[in-house]
């Protein structure tokens, strides 16, 4: 299990324990945090699982590839932070992760 | 006086129109009810990966039973609504209880079509539509044994290629020229033609079944026999010859019918206060000027939340690309638009490569994508689409163009939609 910190578009922090393995979307759905919808069931065909990367976790995340790159164009407010929940995974280098997650999805 | 929403169904659009109900501010009563035991899950997975035992039965559910409490929505599992009595106001369940409604949402979905021949009831020639479905044939999806699939659809391909990568004998037994044939192009059929065959599998295009036998009188192993004469011994047949949309129920309460329940861009049917969205729901889209009627997530989805604003009062008609996805083997197909009516398609990359794009045009306009590993061309095409944007052929193949890119010329031509609208399609 590691620690993983949703900070909601109006502030809100809740802190989730995430089984390694598990990905950031399902951790979310899970506990019930607003904000994702996960309507493909993460296999990275919607775009509805959206998150800003807290930035200095960034660089610790497995770098995407080439099919999120391409579904974040989907997203509304993309910007250098932004990653899918479902290509997420806990690992234990992650453990403290902090991502903030939209109002909505597209 | 509270309100209450009556939702009949419990698949993906059902749920969606729980949660948005209360998202849109409804504060009334809302009860879900579902002819399946277990609460919504969603169905891709079905003959993906969860067929494959790569995904665990809880990660089916579309939310965990906390959130319908968190939330307020009841739900009734596994009770079948008997009647609709909309003068009252009122829905019978088969148990006999009677629920009075201010709203009623029909996601009745569909039910799979059954084959129609001589030995359909053989023990060992399953369908694939619901979770007890898959449940009942995993412990047949054991190597080395001999599967059947008929039908060259979505679920019969993904079962297949789930099949032999865990190294069954998979015949598929397609009745028209090529797979995908309802929903693709002949060129993206052969592709997924040759694709299942360098896999292992045995696939029969223009091939229709005319009996099942029960070759030891067992009940144990079935023959499959085709309308060119062959016997294919199976240890287990899977069919997968399209949905048929639940509108009995609505039809029995003078709902009107035609391919689905009847339905405008709101979501309304025929008969005030009652609804439609999901696989049953026959709408009309604007961006192809048509009538629809969807089997898919993406439909089930946007056409509930449609619903569930109109309920609650507000102007959001259901007016969206209409988007799919598949997964075969190595290959992710994500199809943007519908393609009917097409008079030119234009192939982005090379087939060979398994990374490619074929869009469909009618008039030097776009109508449609499907994407074999190329989420960029799909994501572009869904923005062409929704926008009503004019892109053309040369632009779309010429690969030095980067895809994302595709949308940035010619923004301010907007399609004129009559154009596509001279396609009205069967």
């Amino acid at each position: 299990m590691i620690k993983v910190t949703y900070i909601e578009s109006d502030g809100t922090r809740r802190d989730v324990k995430v089984e390694e393995g598990a990905n950031l979307m399902d951790a979310a759905l899970d506990n019930l945090v607003p904000g994702i919808d996960g309507d493909c069931g993460g296999v990275c065909a919607c775009a509805t699982c959206h998150v800003h990367v807290e930035p200095s976790w960034i660089d610790k995340l497995v770098p995407m590839d080439a099919t999120e790159d391409a579904m974040l164009e989907l997203t509304d407010d993309r910007d250098e932070s932004s990653r899918l929940g479902c290509q997420i995974k806990a690992t234990p280098e992650l453990d403290g992760l902090v991502v903030h997650t939209p109002e909505g999805q597209h | 006086m509270t309100e209450t929403a009556v939702i009949i169904g419990g698949g993906q659009a059902g749920a969606q129109v729980a949660v948005s109900l209360r998202q849109e501010g409804f504060t009334g009563r809302v009860v879900l009810i579902g002819d399946e035991p277990v609460l919504p899950y969603q169905r891709p997975p079905l003959s993906k990966t969860f067929l494959a035992g790569e995904q665990a039965k809880e990660r089916l559910f579309i939310k965990p039973a906390a959130f319908y409490e968190k939330i307020n929505v009841e739900h009734i599992l596994g009770e079948v609504v008997s009647e609709i009595n909309s003068k009252h106001q009122e829905i019978s369940l088969s148990s006999g209880q009677r629920l009075p409604y201010d709203h009623l949402i029909l996601a009745t979905g569909g039910r799979v079509r059954r084959l129609d021949c001589p030995g359909e009831s053989h023990p060992q020639v399953h369908y694939l539509r619901t979770l007890a479905d898959v449940e009942a044939m995993q412990d047949k999806f054991t190597t080395g044994a001999r599967l059947v699939v008929i039908g060259g659809g979505y679920v019969g391909l993904e079962t297949a290629a789930v099949a032999v990568e865990n190294g069954l004998k998979v015949t598929v037994l397609v009745a028209r020229p090529t797979p995908l044939g309802r929903v693709t192009s002949p060129d993206v059929g052969n592709f997924f033609k040759g694709v299942h065959r360098e896999a292992g599998v045995t696939l029969c295009c223009s091939t229709g079944v005319e009996s099942i036998e029960d070759t030891a009188g067992d009940g144990q192993v079935a023959a499959v026999v085709t309308d060119s004469g062959y016997r294919v011994l199976a240890d287990i047949v899977v069919v997968g010859i399209g949905l048929l949309p639940n509108v009995e129920l609505a039809g029995s309460a003078g709902v009107v019918c035609d391919d689905g329940i009847v339905v405008d861009e709101y979501g309304r049917t025929s008969v005030n206060n009652i609804y439609a969205a999901g696989d049953c729901a026959n709408h009309p889209n604007p961006i192809y000027q048509r009538r629809l009627r969807l089997e898919s997530v993406q439909n089930a989805l946007d056409q509930g939340k449609a619903v569930a604003a109109t309920i609650c009062g507000k102007d959001k008609p259901y007016a969206q690309v209409p988007w799919f996805w598949s997964d075969q083997y190595d290959l992710k197909l994500q199809t943007a638009g519908i393609n009917c009516g097409y008079d030119q398609t234009v192939v982005r990359g090379e087939m060979a490569s398994r990374s490619f794009a074929v869009f469909y045009l009618r008039q030097g306009r776009l109508l449609a994508v499907d994407a074999i590993n190329r989420p960029a061309e799909f994501v572009v095409a869904r923005n062409i689409l929704s926008k009503g944007l004019a892109v053309s052929a040369e632009r779309l193949r010429d690969e030095n163009i980067p895809a994302k890119a595709l949308a940035n010329e010619d923004t301010e031509k907007a399609i004129d939609k009559t154009a596509l609208s001279q396609q009205q399609v069967a």
